[in-house]
This record gives C-alpha cells, sequence and structure tokens, in this order.
C-alpha cells in the first residue's frame, strides 16, 4: 500500500510542530537560564574557589547572606536605596509617559518630529553610555550646578512648599521627583510607544458616542481613554520595574558587579543577587495585583 | 447670531490657542531635555581643557577643536573596533532575529500541553536580572564541557564570539525574552483564514511558515531586527563578560580615556571628561544615523506588532 503506516492526528502534528518550533528555546531556558539560575542559588550558599583548571565549592550554608546583610558595609544601604528608588521612579514614569502619549496623539504641527524625539532616549540613553553618562564629570558639575540655582530646582521647591505646611513626607517626594525630571523623561521612550499605540487603538466608534451624548473632554477621559488603556498601565509598570532593576546605572546592579570581580567573592555576589531577584519578584507581585484590580477588560 | 453664542466661541478660541501654546512649550522643555546630554557631550569633545575653567564658554567653545577626535579615534583604533562590532552586532541580532520569530511563530499557533509552562519560563527570563546568572554563566563559559559531554576542565568559551551565538540561537540572549513576547502577539493576530487556505493548497507548516507567514511578519522583524541591533550595540554587560579583552567599542570605549591618560601620564577629571564623551560621540554616531534613516520602522514597528492587543 502507498499509504504510510504511521500517520499522526492532526492534533498530535500540530502539537508536535509546536514543539519543533519552540525547542529552541527550551533548549536554551534549561542550559543557559536554569541551570545557571540553579547555581547561582547553590553559590550562593557555598565558598566558591578558583582552583587550576576549574572551581571548588565548599557549603558554608547561609555565610554569605549573613555577610551581605549584617556585615557588608554598603550592601544593606545601597539595598535599600535602590528598591526605595525604584518605588519612587515607577509610577512617575508610568503617569509621565501616559501625560506625554496623550499630547503626541493630539494633532500639531511637528508631531511625528516629536515622537522621534521622545524615542531618542532608547536608541542613546541605554547601556555603556547612560553609565559612562551618570559617571561624567561635566554632566555631574552642570547637574548640580543647575539643582543650585535653577528655578525649578528641589531645594527651591521645597522651601517653598514647607511654607504652605505641606507633610514632610508629600514633601520629599515631590522634591525627589523634581529632581529627577530628567532621568524620568529620558527613562520612558518604550512606555510612551506602547500607551500612543494603545490610544491608537480605541475604536472611534467610542468618541463618536461620546460626542453624541453630550460628553465633556473630562469625561471622554475618564469614562473613555482611562479604561480602554489600563491594560497597557498594567504592562508598562511592569516593563519599567524590570527596567529600572536591571538597568547599568542602578548602584545596586554595580555593587553585584564589582563584588563578583572586584574581590568580594563569588558566593557572596551571587547572594547578593539572590536576594536583588526576591525583591524584584517581591515587588512585582505587589505591583502587580495591585494594578490588576484597576485594570478593565473590554471583552 | 447672539451676542452670548459669539462670546463663548471666542473663549473657546482663546482656550483653543492657549492649550497649543502651552503644549508647545511642555514639548519643547522635553525635547530640550531629551537633547541636553547630547549637546553637552558634542560641546565638551570640542573644548580644549582651558575651556573647561573658561567662564565665558558656555556650551560654544572659544575655536573648533578637533584634536580630542583624532587621539581617541586612534587609541579606539577606530575602523577596526567598529568593523568588528558591526559584524558582532549584526551577527547576533540576525540570529536573535531568527530564534526568536521562530519560538514566537510556535507559541502563538501552535497548542501543545505544556505550552503555557513554556511560555511561563519566557517571562521568567524577563524578569530574573541578568546578574543573577552572570557569574554561572561566566564560569559555565570559562570551563566550558558542554555540560558534561567535554572532558573536565572544558575549553574556554571567553574571548570567543560562542557565547553569544549560544545564547542568541536560543532564544535566551539579551531582552530576548521581550523579542519572543512581541512575535507571539504579532503572530496571534494573523487570521486564522490564512494558515486554512495552506492547508487546503496542500502546504505543510514549514511551507506555511515561509510562504504565508513570513513575509506577511517583515515590519515586524524589521522592528525586532533594530531593537536587537540597538540593544546590542550598547551592550556592555554581556560584551564586557564574554568579550573582556576584544578590539569591540563598548569594552574600548569604557577604557579609552584612562589609557590615553596613563600614556602622557597626565590624570585629570576634566580631561577624563573631554575624551570619554569624543568617545561616546564616535561610538553613537552610527546609531543615531541609522535612527535618523530608519526611525519610521523604530516607532510605527511598536505601534503595529500590536505588542497591545
Amino acid at each position: 500500500m502507498g499509504r504510510p503506516r504511521f500517520r499522526l492526528t492532526r492534533t498530535r502534528r500540530q502539537a508536535l510542530t509546536g514543539i519543533l518550533f519552540t525547542l529552541p528555546f527550551a533548549v536554551g531556558f534549561v542550559l543557559f537560564f536554569l541551570y545557571p539560575f540553579l547555581q547561582s542559588i547553590r553559590f550562593s550558599m557555598s565558598q566558591l574557589q578558583i582552583v587550576a583548571g576549574g572551581y571548588r565549592l565548599e557549603p558554608v550554608g547561609l555565610a554569605n547572606y549573613r555577610t551581605a546583610l549584617l556585615v557588608h558595609p554598603e550592601f544593606l544601604q545601597v539595598f535599600v536605596e535602590a528598591v526605595f528608588r525604584t518605588l519612587v521612579d515607577v509610577p512617575l514614569i508610568v503617569v509621565f509617559a501616559f501625560f506625554a502619549a496623550n499630547l503626541l496623539n493630539q494633532p500639531f504641527k511637528g508631531r511625528t518630529l516629536a515622537r522621534v524625539v521622545f524615542f531618542l532616549p532608547v536608541i542613546m540613553g541605554a547601556g555603556i553610555i547612560l553609565q559612562m553618562e551618570s559617571a561624567d564629570y561635566m554632566m555631574t558639575q552642570l547637574r548640580s550646578a543647575a539643582n543650585e540655582g535653577g528655578l525649578l530646582s528641589g531645594a527651591v521647591l521645597r522651601n517653598f512648599l514647607y511654607e504652605l505646611r505641606i507633610p514632610e513626607a508629600t514633601l520629599d517626594y515631590v522634591t525627589s521627583a523634581v529632581d529627577r525630571i530628567p532621568e524620568i523623561i529620558r527613562a520612558s521612550g518604550v512606555q510612551i510607544l506602547v500607551f500612543l499605540a494603545g490610544l491608537q487603538s480605541i475604536p472611534g466608534s467610542l468618541y463618536e458616542a461620546a460626542d453624541v451624548e453630550g460628553f465633556t473632554s473630562w469625561e471622554r477621559f475618564w469614562l473613555i481613554t482611562l479604561p480602554m488603556l489600563s491594560p497597557l498601565i498594567l504592562t508598562n509598570a511592569v516593563y519599567t520595574i524590570i527596567d529600572s532593576f536591571t538597568v547599568g546605572t542602578n548602584p545596586l546592579v554595580k555593587l553585584v558587579r564589582s563584588t563578583a570581580f572586584g574581590g568580594g567573592g563569588f558566593g557572596l555576589s551571587s547572594a547578593m543577587g539572590v536576594l536583588y531577584f526576591l525583591s524584584i519578584a517581591v515587588i512585582l507581585l505587589i505591583a502587580g495585583s495591585i494594578i490588576s484590580r484597576f485594570v478593565f477588560y473590554d471583552n | 447670531m447672539s451676542a452670548n453664542l459669539e462670546r463663548k466661541l471666542f473663549w473657546e478660541r482663546v482656550g483653543r490657542i492657549g492649550w497649543s501654546i502651552v503644549r508647545g512649550v511642555i514639548i519643547l522643555g522635553i525635547c530640550y531635555v531629551i537633547f541636553y546630554p547630547l549637546i553637552v557631550k558634542i560641546s565638551s569633545s570640542l573644548m580644549r581643557e582651558v575651556d573647561m575653567f573658561d567662564n565665558m564658554v558656555q556650551f560654544v567653545p572659544r575655536m573648533l577643536y578637533l584634536e580630542n577626535y583624532r587621539i581617541v579615534w586612534e587609541y579606539m583604533d577606530y575602523p577596526v573596533t567598529f568593523r568588528n562590532s558591526l559584524v558582532l552586532t549584526l551577527m547576533v541580532s540576525l540570529m536573535q532575529l531568527a530564534s526568536c520569530t521562530l519560538i514566537g511563530y510556535g507559541f502563538a499557533r501552535f497548542k501543545w500541553k505544556g505550552q503555557s509552562l513554556l511560555f511561563a519560563c519566557v517571562v521568567f527570563t524577563l524578569v530574573v536580572p541578568p546578574q543573577m546568572i552572570m557569574i554561572p554563566l561566566y564560569l559555565n563559559f570559562r570551563y566550558f564541557t558542554f555540560f558534561g559531554l567535554l572532558p573536565e576542565p572544558g575549553i574556554n568559551l571567553l574571548g570567543s564570539i560562542w557565547p553569544f551565538v549560544f545564547t542568541s540561537l536560543t532564544g535566551t540572549g539579551l531582552k530576548n525574552g521581550l523579542f519572543i513576547y512581541i512575535m507571539r502577539q504579532f503572530f496571534r493576530n494573523m487570521p486564522k483564514d490564512l494558515e486554512e487556505a495552506a492547508a487546503i493548497d496542500g502546504a505543510g507548516a514549514v511551507r506555511t511558515f515561509l510562504r504565508v507567514m513570513l513575509p506577511n511578519a517583515v515590519p515586524a522583524m524589521l522592528t525586532i531586527f533594530l531593537f536587537a541591533f540597538v540593544w546590542q550595540w550598547n551592550d556592555y554587560f554581556f560584551t564586557s563578560i564574554y568579550l573582556s579583552n576584544a578590539k569591540v567599542l563598548p569594552v574600548v570605549l569604557e577604557s579609552v580615556s584612562m589609557n590615553i591618560m596613563n600614556d602622557i601620564n597626565y590624570i585629570a577629571d576634566h580631561y577624563r571628561s573631554i575624551l570619554d564623551n569624543t568617545g561616546m560621540i564616535l561610538f553613537i554616531a552610527p546609531l543615531l544615523i541609522l535612527y535618523a534613516i530608519l526611525q519610521r520602522y523604530f516607532i510605527e514597528g511598536v505601534e503595529r506588532t500590536g505588542i497591545v492587543g
């Protein structure tokens, strides 16, 4: 008979094809991700020594964690600062990106050019450039000069708001936010585009219906734009959290790296990395569960 | 027309014009903030060291001074380094494009048991900071035994392109989780009819993918390629681990100012800043040119790939 002896059903064949297409990732994930991930947990509980032709591990229990948290002169402080900075930055970046996307979605002359510029930081403010910029002498000089003399600098604003008897915590938040405006703008490129894409995918019929009902633009924003974009707020918040945790200028990232290659020991550096990962996971979980309560899904 | 209505229209017009002025100011302000680092870099790369102390000099140096570029160009060995970086970046981004497209397609158009678990793994790679797996990756490539297949100490793959090849081809390189996610979203939005029509014509899965799906996916793929290119070009994290002594731009740029100053036995913050800024301009110039030509694909790509849907 001409028929093959062995035939797969359609669903079976489907499944097999899907597995074949994703096989490279499955292999890569195990070899270059999961395995190193587990190794780093093991390293964090060991003393790692480079010996001739390889390395040797000596289990030390939780000693590295103890060193990181209790003995290391910088870690705890840098750790708390990094987490705090993320908590401050993420809402600011998401709100700014939302605002900027709405701005860029309005019709005006030079809109295309403005979009090109808003996205520029993704091209030239990443990786090595960002890292060198933050350490550059000229930039730091200019930055501190601007903070002392500028009209909108945090210090001036702080005095002003203090006169108005604004609570201390709010005061600190607002002033640190003002001082970080440039960083926030430069970290929002991708998020702006995502919101912009979302804005353009809102069906025009919704706005037409709103016009018939006589909505003011205030109502249009709160009752149509915001709910329709809410899923993207979640996406962008997650993206921003991950981005701010892994960017090369993050002081904790620098510390983990300098501990590893600067003689602090691979074990200690691994322990720091694990603690760092746990804090991201916790923040993502909390942020995700809070935001998803407010997300509106159309279908 | 009643006076009342006329007044209302008048105020509406005032409001519109007022808002467009405010909007213009805000947008210009943001553009200024974004361009500011670039302006600082260009201006200080054209300065002599004395210009930095000169209070009269703000951004515009007294004389156009191109000597910095000559020195940095020479020390970076720019033509060679640039070519190396270009080759590495093109290779890595094309590999990542190929693997992420295939993987994204597999996730989007087929169903099998364990699919959602594997996709959770993709998300997992996005969430874990690469810093956490840095040391094991470094050691595994330093003493590479192909996971037990080669005899102990293994071979040293650091300083070669193999770590990049392995991770890029398996979709586990820099930000590859994001690329897989985007491609999956894109292919999911393709109409089912396309596949069915191809199936009726007797095309198998591979043919359908190559002939029907890929041609439609070109814009999305171009976006992925551009992002991969830019991120790889800028990447210091992996490049400095895998190729710590190679002549590639990020690694060379990082140390160029110290090398120059060590050679002339003169170390000063201002001069270092001038040299660094010159180097950074040389580093990002190719990217800026690329962006100026292809900006449409960067921006429209994100909108069109259906990352949102």
